[in-house]
């Protein structure tokens, strides 16, 4: 890049490319100073700007019967009923957990937080999507993980009620860490972050601003290398304790009047949040920085515009309001500060007592970074699958136990006990199962949440991959007899520069697009992270979905675990030869190949409609979805879930021992139900088109599958619940 | 009747106090901010759970200085109901309203859980119509691991203080069924006088079937029944 007027190295620093600044001086029509060509940085970094897949994302539905609020605000809204709403999203914090575990995974907790509250939501539940790689190496990163969201979670008083974790090779350089936060507003409470008429009052509130994060958002949007450690610094530090006084207080704000909106400080501190409310608003803002309270002395301009200090919000505020704005924050000991003005000429100044330092057009910070142009490439076709051993019936039992005995199927209770998930008396359906299910107090309303997603389905092929993660996630929901209703995603990659990322990219939006479509739900929110690579290479492409459902009435709720001896055990769904990406095939067999399950998501829009409908009616004990480890896991899983043993039949229809007890075959439930709704439920089968087999019956102390296995439930017990610790 | 609950900054359990105290229960609630020095009037006042001021330094450290305090000190004196879960145990053994301390779990990790209680009294306030019950009640704390010098222990068993311990769900102590490394399996203690109870167990949240279990309703129960007996009696 000769010929620039700026040093390379300066670039670098704020993560910009010489045809991004030769762009800048274009649209300027002069060189930005240091500070400006700081706030450009940021706001131009693909964490802020999504300038790699913003095109993609139009690919996306987005609107849906009962959504308030698609994506472009803090979180996506959609109704659900009794004047009540849910505000959600999820979003990334891969970077700093990957460098500093405890600290990178508590602040991705606050700003999730932050980020629901911002649409005037109460936060109600938290859910964590985490990749590491194997155990025991990573042991480090996972308690750091764990103990991080623990530790803010439970601080601020919100139940940390699902997650899921998955242990892979492909993330033992660069961990994964997504937080999602699903809120309740009243609808006529909903808040929207703009910044509204000229002259309307930028007030900022919480945490004094210091020296920390600085470049954070350039950080996230870097790959991790040697150096990365050294990046420590743009790791911000927690404060749990001030977010809860934040968010008491921005709810109690809500009553004033005079607020128009509110705003999360979080990637890109100060100037993301103020451009970004000015952006939304069409207009502008003018900030003094000598205003904006520090913790500690000597802090330039730059150093307060681009700080990424946690527990602070804008909020904007009609003249002659300030002062009950600032009295309210008082009351839980918070300092409010006036730091400027929305503004009619569509910039962004920033002033030090009273000298500009700064002008940009908000719409050149916001919305101006170049679209990056992709190259997608798809990778060079893989060799057809190696043919392997068929597994023999007398290695049924031990085959059984090494799978419970996974890290990645074993019991999720040596997590989510660590975890408050009862705080709020709303947790009728607890951790554990498919998906949470919490009570709307004060009605029956009942919320489903789940956060899901099979990075190895993606990995065989990504397009099938992601739309397995919306059909999946969405089973997690109708398991419990919600109907989902809209979702947000979280795409984790590597590095998009790179043809094969870009082409995984591509296909997994497409994935998601196609599967919203089919099972009617729409994208509300959602985030990005790429450049997740480190020196052992890029990630998996990994699709997480976070989901919300409905239950009219909570009551009907089905828990995933047996209930009842004597009950009746059915399976909905069919069964196929589907062994690509599964457990199995890691554990078991060393290798994952193939393609992955087939998924006919005309199937799986029936198999869900049935199950829903029959949990409504009152039909069903239980459900749990058949997933990673296939139909014996499932049923294992129903044993431990529920205490009871089961004893169970299967046939075989042609498969091999393997598909059959250990395939991913997808668009299945197990069920248990009294024997006398047999026949209802075989009617309300053959209306749907979907098959329904009687499996066996639910008792004893064993799991036992007549003529291959008869493990006690202890022994499996023992394997599922130790395969943790390994 | 009416129960007092004492808000802090940091207290999240007060809103789950409230609701099993008005909806499953069916009696008043006033609500104590932490400034405030008039308890106005309740029959029980009740330290909820949380993080009081963030408790970085040692959970109930500040709040023991708080103005409610000392409003709460003074009610307890004059016979006053008071009753702390989870961080109001906390704060009440930093007030010295109760002995002991309460230390890190010693498995080092939180624990959000189910967990038996052996009721071991019956004539208190808190625990009518109980001894020898057991209950079964959530915990969330990291910070539960009851402990006292020797002979603060041997004087509480003395005089009969110890009001809930840790059992498995036959009502026997020991083992797995401590969760969090009490010593004598303490999970809630009360003063010699029996108006101010400590636990660390969440009665509020089983007091509907809905959440999972009702023994915390036995205790709200009992209290308001004393209550008013109290107010009948005076």
């Amino acid at each position: 890049m000769s010929g620039l007027a700026v040093d390379e190295r300066v670039l670098r620093e704020v993560a910009l490319s010489g045809e991004e600044y030769v762009e800048i001086v274009r649209r300027l029509g002069r060189e930005p100073n240091r500070l400006e060509l700081g706030m450009l940085g940021v706001l131009w970094s693909e964490h802020c700007s999504y300038k790699s897949s913003r095109l993609l994302l139009g690919r996306l539905p987005t609107s849906g019967p009962g959504v308030l609020q698609g994506p472009g605000e803090n979180a996506g809204v959609v109704e659900i009923g009794r004047g009540w709403a849910a505000a959600f999203k999820v979003e990334s914090h891969n970077h700093p957990s990957a460098v500093e575990p405890y600290q990178g995974a508590a602040t991705g907790v606050g700003g999730i937080l932050r980020d629901v509250l911002a649409m005037g939501a109460r936060p109600v539940a938290l859910l964590d999507s985490l990749r590491f790689g194997p155990l025991p190496e990573s042991r480090r990163h996972l308690e750091g993980v764990v103990a991080g969201i623990g530790g803010y979670g439970n601080c601020v008083g919100v139940p940390t009620v699902g997650g899921e974790i998955y242990f892979d090779d492909a993330y033992a350089g660069n961990p994964l860490v997504n937080a999602m936060c699903v809120g309740l507003v009243r609808t006529d409470r909903l808040r929207r972050a703009r910044a509204g008429g000229e002259g309307n009052r930028l007030v900022l509130v919480g945490s004094p601003t210091g020296r920390d994060g600085i470049h954070g958002a350039a950080f996230a949007s870097l790959e991790l290398d040697e150096a990365s450690a050294e990046r420590r610094p743009a790791v911000q530090v927690g404060n749990p304790f001030l977010e809860k006084c934040l968010l008491e207080a921005c709810l109690e704000l809500l009553d004033l009047p005079g607020v128009v909106g509110l705003q999360d400080l979080g990637a890109a501190g100060l100037t993301s949040a103020v451009a970004e409310v000015a952006a939304r608003a069409g207009a502008g803002a003018r900030i003094e920085t000598t205003r904006v309270p520090r913790r500690e002395a000597g802090m330039t301009p730059y150093e307060v515009m681009l700080s990424e200090s946690q527990e602070r919000m804008l909020v904007i505020v009609e003249p002659g309001h300030t002062a009950e704005v600032v009295r309210a924050f008082a009351r839980w000991d918070l300092e409010a500060t006036v730091i400027g003005e929305v503004t009619a000429d569509g910039d962004l100044s920033v002033l030090e007592a009273g000298t500009e330092v700064a002008r940009l057009p908000v719409a050149l910070l916001v919305g101006g970074a170049p679209a990056r142009r992709l190259h997608p490439r798809p990778p060079a076709p893989t060799p057809p699958a190696a043919p392997v051993p068929p597994l023999a019936a007398a290695e049924v039992p031990a085959t059984l136990l090494r799978l419970l005995a996974s890290p990645n199927l074993g019991s999720r209770r040596p997590v989510f006990r660590r975890y408050d998930h009862m705080v709020g008396n709303a947790t009728v359906l607890p951790p554990g199962g498919d998906a949470a299910v919490l009570r709307v107090l004060g009605t029956r309303l009942g919320l489903a949440v789940t956060i899901d997603g099979n990075a190895r389905y993606c990995r065989l092929d990504p397009f099938v991959g992601a739309q397995i993660a919306v059909a999946e996630a969405a089973r997690n929901l109708v398991a419990t007899g919600a109907r989902p209703l809209a979702l947000t995603d979280c795409l984790n990659l590597g590095n998009p520069e790179r043809p094969e990322v870009a082409w995984q990219l591509e296909r997994v939006v497409d994935g998601i697009a196609v599967a919203c479509r089919e099972l009617r739900v729409p994208v509300v929110s959602g985030n990005v992270s790429l450049y997740n690579e480190s020196a052992r290479g890029a990630i998996d492409p990994t699709v997480v979905i976070g989901m919300v459902g409905l239950l009219e009435d909570y009551r009907r709720r089905l828990p995933a675990g047996f209930r009842r001896p004597g009950d009746l055990v059915l399976l909905a769904g069919r069964t196929a030869d589907d062994l690509g990406g599964s457990e199995y095939q890691r554990v078991v067999q060393g290798r994952v190949q193939g393609p992955p399950p087939v998924l006919d998501l005309a199937r799986e829009r029936a198999v869900q409609a049935l199950v829903r409908e029959a949990a409504a009616r009152g039909l069903l004990h239980s459900a749990h979805d058949v997933a990673e480890g296939g139909l014996l896991v499932a049923l294992a899983e129903c044993c431990l879930f529920g205490g009871l043993g089961c004893r169970a039949a299967l046939r075989a229809d042609g498969l091999e021992l393997a598909p059959l007890l250990f395939g991913e075959s997808q668009g299945r439930f197990v069920l248990s139900a009294h024997p006398r709704a047999l026949d209802r439920l075989r009617a309300l089968a053959a209306q749907h088109g979907v098959e329904l087999a009687v499996v066996g019956s639910v008792g004893g102390e064993a799991l036992i599958l007549e003529g291959l296995a008869e493990v006690p439930l202890a022994d499996a017990r023992r394997a599922w619940e130790e395969a943790l610790h390994g | 009747m009416r129960f007092g609950v004492v808000v802090f900054p940091g207290t999240w359990s007060d809103r789950d106090c409230g609701w099993a105290i008005e909806r499953a229960l069916g009696a008043g609630v006033r609500y104590l901010w932490h400034r405030d020095r008039d308890l106005g009037g309740v029959d029980c006042v009740v330290l909820p759970g949380g993080f009081s001021y963030g408790d970085y330094l040692r959970p109930g450290a500040i709040a023991r200085f708080s103005p409610v305090m000392e409003a709460v000190r003074e009610f307890a004196e004059r016979g006053g109901l008071v009753w702390g879960i989870c961080n109001g145990f906390q704060v009440l053994c930093e007030a010295g309203l109760l002995p002991g301390a309460l230390i890190r779990n010693a498995c080092l990790e939180f624990r959000c859980q189910w967990v038996h209680l052996r009721c071991e009294r019956d004539d208190l306030p808190f625990t009518q119509g109980l001894r020898g019950r057991v209950l079964r009640m959530p915990i969330a704390h990291q910070e539960g691991n009851y402990q006292a010098d020797p002979e603060t222990l041997a004087r509480l068993e003395e005089r009969h203080q110890v009001v809930f311990r840790y059992c498995d769900e036959r009502g026997e102590t020991g083992g797995e069924a401590n969760p969090n490394g009490s010593a004598h399996d303490i999970a809630g203690i009360v003063n010699p006088r029996g108006n101010v109870l400590g636990m660390m167990p969440h009665p509020e949240r089983c007091a509907e079937a809905d959440l999972g279990g009702t023994d915390g309703l036995l205790l709200f129960r009992s209290v308001a029944k004393a209550a008013l007996a109290l107010v009948g009696g005076g």
